[in-house]
Parts: C-alpha cells; sequence; structure tokens
C-alpha cells in the first residue's frame, strides 16, 4: 500500500511552513515576555510584535497603525461588522453577498435581529456580484458594504476595486473578507479602495488563531471586548505573541512570492480542471479565468460529493465538497445554490486547493486515482444507469 | 466517523448493480439530503431470492443500502418487512447522528419495493 498524501485542502488550512517555524519558535520559550510589560523582556518582545504588524501591513500597502491583529479571519469579520455597527447605534442598510462565508452571513443575520436592514446581492453563474447591482441596492441609510475578495469553495475572484470605488464615492464604508487572497494575488488596500479587509494567518502558510484587521484611518468602530489596551483597545487581551510573528513571517514570504507562485498554481490548476473535465460529464464551478490561482472545483454527475471524498482519502488525496452530505447541515452549500446549481449537480461538488508544496507529480497521481472512483461510483448510481 | 463496518461495506458493496427481470423495483430519495436509491428485488415462494441495489449517495447511503440487502437476502417478504433503519444502522455499528437518516433511504426504498411486489401479486 502507498502512504502517499497529497494535500489539497489548502482553502481549509495550510501547513506552517519550515522558516515561519523557525521564526516564531523561540517566542514560545525563551522569548516569553509580555509585551505590554516595562521590563527588558517585555520590551523586546513589544519590538518583535510591532515589526510583524510592520510586515503584515506593509503586505497590504497599509501603515502599520492601520493593522490590528486578531484571532484569525472570522473575528475579524465580528468586529469589523458589529464593530461598525456598534458604534453607529441606530439601525440602518447593510449590502453584502449571498455567497459571503458563514462569518459574515451570520454576523448580518444578527444584525437584522438588531434591526439593521440587510440586502444579499445574487450573484451571476459564475459567481460574481455585480458592481451595478451594489449600487442600485444602495439606499439613504447604507452605512457598509462587506463582499468578500474571492469565494473560498468556488474561487471566483470579485470585482472589489469597481465595488470600493463605488463605496467610496458615497462615502459607504466598504469591508471585504480577503482570508482567500492575501498571500495568493497582490492587495493594495489603497488601489482596491478598501477601508476594512480581513485576513487570517493559516491560509497563507502560517499558524492558526491568529488573524488581522485593516482599518483606514478615521473608520469609526466601537470594541467589541473590553479588558486592556492592547491593539488600542480595538482587541483587548495579551497578544498572541508566537502568533504574531508567525503571521508577520509568513505574510512577508508568502507576499514576495507572489508572481512566481501565482504562475505556478495557475498552471497546476489548470492542468488539473482540464484533466478532470476529460473523465466526461465533469463540470467546473466557479470563474474559468476569474478565479483564485489554486482553486479547483468542479461537480461530477451522477455521484455524491461526500463519497467521492472518501474515497480519495483512501488514495491520500485530502480534499473538501461542497455537497449536502458533507456540510454538517444536510443543505447543499449556499455557494452552489446561489450560482444556480440543481441539487445533484451541487450535491456532487468537490473542491481541489493547491497551495505552497504542490506539484506536477501531485496532479498527476490525483488524475491517476480519480477516474476510477468516479467510475465506480457511478457504476453504483441510479442516474447514471437509467440514462 | 465511520466504523470499520461502514468503510467496508462503503469499499466492498454487496450486492451492486441492477436485476433483469426483477420481480419488483423500490425507488426512493431523501428529502433531507436529495440522496437516491433504486432497490430490486427476485422473489420465489414469497421469499427473496435475489437483490440488488444503485444508490447516488454519501458513505453512509452506499453503505446502508449494502448492509440492507445483506440482511434481507434469503428472508421472507413478511420477515424483510419488519426490518427498520435502526436495524440496519446497529447492524452497521452505528452511524454518525447526522448520518443516520441514510439507513432511511435503505429502510424506505425496501418498503416501496415491498409495495410494488404485493400491488404486483394482487393484479396478477
Amino acid at each position: 500500500m502507498e502512504s502517499r498524501l497529497v494535500y489539497m485542502d489548502h482553502g481549509a488550512t495550510t501547513p506552517v511552513r519550515k522558516e515561519v517555524f523557525d521564526y516564531m519558535a523561540p517566542f514560545l520559550q525563551e522569548r516569553y515576555g509580555n509585551p505590554s510589560s516595562l521590563h527588558t523582556p517585555g520590551r523586546e518582545v513589544r519590538q518583535a510584535v510591532e515589526e510583524a504588524r510592520e510586515k503584515t501591513a506593509d503586505a497590504l500597502g497599509a501603515n502599520s497603525d492601520e493593522l490590528y491583529i486578531t484571532a484569525g479571519g472570522t473575528e475579524s469579520n465580528n468586529i469589523a461588522l458589529r464593530g461598525v455597527a456598534k458604534k453607529r447605534g441606530k439601525p440602518g442598510h447593510i449590502i453584502t453577498s449571498s455567497i459571503e462565508h458563514h462569518a459574515v452571513l451570520d454576523v448580518c443575520k444578527d444584525l437584522e435581529k438588531e434591526g439593521h436592514r440587510v440586502t444579499y446581492l445574487p450573484v451571476d453563474r459564475y459567481g460574481r456580484v455585480d458592481p451595478a447591482a451594489v449600487q442600485d441596492a444602495l439606499e439613504e441609510d447604507t452605512f457598509i458594504i462587506s463582499i468578500m475578495a474571492a469565494n473560498n469553495e468556488i474561487g471566483t475572484l470579485q470585482p472589489v476595486r469597481e465595488i470600493g470605488a463605488l463605496a467610496r464615492g458615497k462615502g459607504v464604508y466598504f469591508h471585504t473578507d480577503a482570508v482567500q487572497v492575501v498571500g495568493q494575488l497582490p492587495v493594495d488596500v489603497n488601489e482596491l479602495n478598501v477601508d476594512l479587509l480581513s485576513l487570517s494567518a493559516h491560509k497563507l502558510n502560517g499558524p492558526k488563531g491568529v488573524g488581522a484587521l485593516y482599518m483606514r484611518k478615521g473608520v469609526k468602530i466601537d470594541p467589541l471586548y473590553r479588558g486592556g489596551s492592547q491593539e488600542r483597545k480595538l482587541r483587548p487581551g495579551t497578544e498572541n505573541v508566537p502568533g504574531i510573528i508567525g503571521q508577520g513571517k509568513a505574510i512577508e514570504l508568502a507576499v514576495s512570492e507572489i508572481p512566481e507562485k501565482k504562475k505556478r498554481l495557475e498552471h497546476l490548476r489548470d492542468r488539473l480542471i482540464k484533466g478532470l473535465i476529460n473523465i466526461g460529464e465533469v463540470s467546473l464551478n466557479g470563474h474559468p479565468e476569474e478565479r483564485l490561482p489554486g482553486n479547483v472545483n468542479v461537480s461530477f454527475k451522477y455521484i455524491e460529493g461526500e463519497s467521492v471524498l472518501l474515497s480519495l482519502d483512501m488514495e491520500g488525496i485530502a480534499a473538501s465538497s461542497g455537497s449536502a452530505c458533507s456540510s454538517g447541515s444536510l443543505e447543499p452549500s449556499h455557494v452552489l445554490s446561489a450560482i444556480g446549481l440543481d441539487h445533484s449537480t451541487a450535491h456532487g461538488s468537490v473542491r481541489f486547493s493547491l497551495g505552497y508544496g504542490n506539484n506536477e507529480e501531485d496532479i498527476d497521481y490525483v488524475l491517476e486515482k480519480t477516474p476510477p472512483i468516479v467510475e465506480r461510483l457511478r457504476s453504483m448510481s441510479p442516474t447514471y444507469r437509467s440514462r | 466517523m465511520y466504523s470499520e463496518k461502514v468503510m467496508d461495506h462503503f469499499t466492498n458493496p454487496r450486492n451492486v448493480g441492477e436485476l433483469a427481470n426483477a420481480d419488483a423495483v423500490g425507488e426512493t430519495g431523501s428529502f433531507k439530503c436529495g440522496d437516491t436509491m433504486k432497490l430490486y428485488l427476485k422473489v420465489k415462494d414469497e421469499r427473496i431470492e435475489d437483490i440488488r441495489f444503485q444508490t447516488f449517495g454519501c458513505g453512509a447511503a452506499i453503505a446502508s443500502s449494502s448492509m440492507l440487502t445483506e440482511m434481507v437476502k434469503g428472508k421472507t417478504i413478511d420477515e424483510a418487512a419488519r426490518v427498520t433503519n435502526q436495524d440496519v444502522a446497529d447492524e452497521l455499528g452505528g452511524l454518525p447522528p447526522m448520518k443516520l437518516h441514510c439507513s432511511n433511504l435503505a429502510a424506505d426504498a425496501l418498503q416501496d419495493a415491498i409495495a410494488d411486489y404485493k400491488s404486483k401479486q394482487r393484479s396478477v
């Protein structure tokens, strides 16, 4: 038996790179000082934390005093949306899309319960939000627009720059959940007209449990937590120092490698897409060109995603699915429904997300192992035989 | 997440396929998740002589289908009619709570096949 592992679930999480691990390791033991302490061990750690903040801010074209460290993408989204709504202090209107991550959607649903009105914009069959629809949705009291930079399931890139410009023109805050994009594609908060941006370290070969919220100077926000002056009171609590240090290093490395990595991953991605479509009755979900460099999302007709995942896993291939059976909620993914997939096509969806470490041999291996799996499951399927 | 027995039945499903000249066919779909199953019976002297299934579904749905066919093959129609989804899940060594409905798929397909058999008997 082969004990090969081909990890193709980088959209879920990524391994911490050796360089990142080595860089953060001393902060778990030798350099344990609290950055808020006045003594030397504390002050030294403070300096390292601020350097990491600078690296993270630099990667976004931001100033370091506009960068707030958080516990990850979900927390950044919560702080951004709830914090701005809290500061506003009265009900208003929010615009978002129907394909956001639950870390945005569920917050919006909560804000609705608190009296705010939310427009969930539809998307086209590729999963793109139309900037004109954003324009049309604007109301007198719209105070924030939140549209993800790229979709985590189908990889479709959103017209963030256009939406940002529109928001800027109307004086409405623009937030983007960019956890899938930072480190994959160039992101400049000024070019993109972004006021708030969420990112997460573990999606770019950094540690889990740490992320950041970029917030343009002047954005009016109230903190959700109380208890200390850390992160200029927006996110109080003793800093996750090793995480912050690791995040700074990971983002610095990831961003410096974007040109080379983008080219390499796009090549691998397109090879994998072509090979999977060659199996027959396999369709690509998401936009053919405007998509994340490492995202492959296909639907295998007549079969169900979870059974494909189980079979792939037995061959040492790690992927994910948006099928009802693998969602834990028995509903197909809201993203696949929003792009208009019928239930059975959504049911057969599988996502392979490529990243640092994947190579040509991995693609060869997946393209060798997948067709017999699909064939076997189709041979058991009543919908396949009865065509 | 799944027991060894579930994985065994998923990897090496018993009685997969169609039956030419089946005496009864059952078909069902899960309202919950969208899985579908088709079950074919060959009946002789009120006994299930042969059985085949086809399933469009997750690992638990395929394993439940396979297990059900093993459980009822050789049983009389009346004996088979008493097999419940819980029996199937138990035989599989249990299913995760979210996957219990998958065993319904198999039990429902069987009930549908039995109803088809009985209606054909009446019309003969």
